[in-house]
């Protein structure tokens, strides 16, 4: 599976892009209506073609990504998929409670972290150690929420609480304690 | 003219509160609270800066979370509900032609939400009241964490703001249909029925012959549209401040009543359906009408595609209830078919009806070449490019892989929210300012083009600059609503910090133009009872 920072170079590319020419474009924009000349009428045909295309950007763009995005697939089907190993994860009064004292995980391994909250609503993510996200999901008290990932490079990550608890959730990170090992 | 004469008369002292209309006083009022609302909204932006690169010694964490709490809801509630709030009020009879219905209800709007908003941002400063804007359950029931006596104040000063948008609903849907003394009986079940939109869809489905001329104007039907989601707001809002009132009242009491009774995932459900009337419904709906109506006003032209404007719109209220799965696409416990549906596939027509909204006005300003650049042109403009940057930012991370990355990231506060709020939103509200200000102040004088410049550069520049960075920072993976005590984000913090107080400069080079524009004297006695009783909007001598 392609690693999610790839996926974020991608996006910044993208974004960045777009966002130069639409600014570019509103500043030509503005230079052109103070200028000499007469004003005229913008065609049709320009418009629904504006129209069409903002469609098909808006459609496009969730087929594309459930398409690249490998694990867009595999979130939406995971029910249905084996998983290699399974950590049972649980969270109260602001602390995870880890099944090992190091999560350690074989390359290649498909993992469904299963995390459980008993009081209130939390997030679960796994982040490098340059402080980029792998991936983050929520954690809602009363219902089951699990994330299956798919590993492929080493690598050592720290579990944060990636949604807000309260003041006294601010710090609920594991510094280092998953481990992906085993691959050339 | 000495500098003291001009900061304590204005500018020429051209302008005079005593001749200003009950109606006029009413709306300014309400810019002036909003302003001020704003500013405080920015003083505490700049705070929560310098805590993400520093944590300052003085300011607990608990403080810290208190302001990142109070934050959204004074710059939403206190500055932009105020200024949009105070405008509308104006610009519906302005435009219908007919007086407001009730001046008193206005007024009721005005001192509730000025005074709702600073009982809840007192509550959250003394009490350190936290659960933030989102109120995910059961936090702000969590009493080990929070004060239930500061929390009932806080949740009494958001209802206090409710009550008031209720007067602000009931003032806007019987403007547009009543019948003023002395008139023609208004229909007012068509007048209503093209408010909303019904009789524009009938329309579609009738021959050309038949079809039925609109009753009211395009602003009005935006208005009256993005006025129905901020009816279901303050309901969703108000029935849950009620909810977690009784549980704080229980508890203060000696009761606790089991948190466990409220499915968290439901209530996270049906109150971001409400939340979601805010940001991607009265606000879109509110400003593409906003749009719409500076455009034909800079250009004294009729509207590009008026007929699918006003589809547009309607479409926008109908996609409004429908896209609030969205902020759930990391909830893994939301069914996959409402996060592709909702989430996903309605949340990408915003793409559409925003765009739509943009190109429309573009191509009006077009018709009109060439234009003079003024003041509300060049902030409508920025408000333009605030929402073609903000938008796409915000259908890229509602996609189900890119918010598994994304979600609660500083991408989703910077280039899409804060770039939609402070950029779209404020430039296009600005827009509005400069060129409602000479009607609704009897032609007072700008007093410096120059600090009018400087506000625009100062702000657009500030606006996309802090969101840009704190967008790199999400993409780096800094989180929203967190605090990072080992300096891992600063580089981007710094630079988000100086765009920041590029912002601040801007908003004071505003609020000292405004000042030396119509006097010390002058924004006080906005606050003076009015001597002038007439309905009319305008006095005599300005119609």
């Amino acid at each position: 599976m392609i690693d999610s920072s790839l996926v974020l170079w991608g996006q910044t590319v993208a974004y960045t892009c777009y966002a130069v020419a639409v600014i570019l474009l509103v500043g030509w924009f503005g230079i052109a209506i103070t200028k000499k000349g007469k004003g005229s009428k913008v065609s049709k045909p320009l418009f629904y073609s504006f129209v069409g295309m903002l469609v098909v950007i808006g459609v496009s763009l969730h087929i594309v990504t459930y398409n690249t995005i490998p694990w867009v697939p595999m979130d939406l089907d995971r029910a249905n998929i084996k998983a290699d190993r399974v950590f049972e994860i649980s969270v109260e009064k602001h602390q995870f409670m880890l099944p090992e004292e190091e999560l350690i995980i074989e390359c290649g391994e498909k993992v469904l972290f299963n995390v459980t909250s008993y009081d209130l609503t939390y997030g679960f993510g796994l982040f490098r150690q340059d402080n980029s996200m792998l991936f983050q999901m929520q954690v809602i008290p009363g219902h089951v929420n699990d994330i299956l990932w798919e590993f492929n490079s080493n690598g050592v990550y720290t579990i944060r609480s990636t949604e807000y608890s309260g003041p006294k959730g601010a710090q609920m990170i594991i510094k280092d304690v998953v481990r992906v090992v085993g691959c050339e | 003219m000495s500098y003291i004469n001009t900061l304590m008369n204005g500018e020429q002292s051209v302008f005079s509160a005593k001749k200003l209309t009950p109606m006029q006083r009413m709306t300014l009022r309400f810019v002036v609270v909003g302003l001020l609302y704003y500013g405080i909204a920015v003083i505490e932006g700049m705070i929560m800066r310098i805590y993400q690169i520093e944590p300052i010694s003085v300011l607990g964490e608990s403080h810290f979370f208190a302001i990142l709490t109070a934050h959204p809801l004074v710059g939403i509630f206190g500055s932009t509900y105020s200024i949009v709030f105070g405008a509308f009020l104006f610009l519906v009879p302005f435009l219908m032609k007919k007086p407001l219905w009730s001046i008193r209800l206005a007024n009721s709007t005005f001192w509730l939400i000025t005074i709702g908003t600073f009982i809840f941002w007192v509550a959250g400063f003394v009490s350190h009241f936290a659960p933030l804007y989102t109120l995910y359950w059961p936090l702000p029931a969590d009493f080990s964490q929070f004060n239930p006596v500061g929390g009932a104040f806080f949740i009494a000063g958001i209802a206090l703001v409710m009550l008031g948008t209720v007067f602000f609903v009931i003032n806007v849907f019987k403007t547009i249909t009543y019948t003023p003394e002395g008139w023609e009986k208004q229909p007012a079940g068509a007048l209503m029925a093209d408010a909303i939109g019904y009789s524009g869809l009938r329309n579609l489905f009738r021959k050309k012959s038949k079809q039925k001329e609109h009753l009211v104007s395009l602003p009005v039907a935006a208005i009256a549209r993005g006025t129905v989601d901020t009816a279901l707001n303050a309901g969703i809002i108000l029935f849950t401040g009620v909810l977690i009132l009784v549980y704080m009242v229980s508890h203060i009491m000696g009761f606790d009543l089991k948190e466990s009774a409220v499915d968290a995932l439901l209530y996270k459900n049906w109150f971001w359906w409400g939340l979601d009337l805010i940001a991607d419904g009265l606000v879109l709906i509110f400003v593409a009408g906003t749009w719409y109506l500076l455009a034909t006003m800079i250009t004294g032209k009729k509207l590009f595609m008026q007929n699918i404007a006003r589809a547009a719109l309607l479409v926008e209220l109908i996609v409004s209830w429908t896209v609030w799965s969205h902020h759930l696409l990391s909830d893994q416990a939301q069914p996959g078919w409402l996060k592709i549906v909702s989430g996903e596939l309605v949340t990408a027509f915003e793409l559409i009806t925003q765009g739509l909204a943009f190109f429309i006005t573009l191509a009006t300003l077009w018709s009109a070449r060439p234009l003079k650049m003024s003041n509300e042109l060049k902030f409508l403009l920025g408000g333009l490019l605030g929402f073609a940057l903000a938008v796409p930012a915000g259908i890229m991370q509602a996609d189900i892989g890119l918010n598994r990355i994304l979600h609660n990231t500083q991408w989703i506060i910077g280039p899409h929210v804060h770039v939609a709020v402070l950029v779209g939103l404020s430039m296009t509200l600005y827009s509005a300012i400069y060129i409602l200000f000479p009607i609704l102040t009897n032609g007072a004088k700008l007093y410096s083009q120059k600090l009018a410049n400087f506000h625009f550069w100062a702000h657009l520049i500030g606006g996309i600059g802090m969101g840009a960075f704190m967008g790199m920072a999400g993409l780096n993976g800094m989180l929203r609503r967190t605090i990072y005590y080992e300096g891992e984000f600063n580089l981007y913090m710094i630079l988000a910090g100086i765009c920041g107080g590029l912002l601040l400069l801007a908003f004071l080079a505003f609020l000292y133009n405004i000042i030396m524009s119509v006097g010390v004297k002058g924004v006080l006695g906005l606050f003076q009872a009015s001597e002038n009783k007439t309905k009319d909007l305008l006095p005599a001598d300005n119609q």
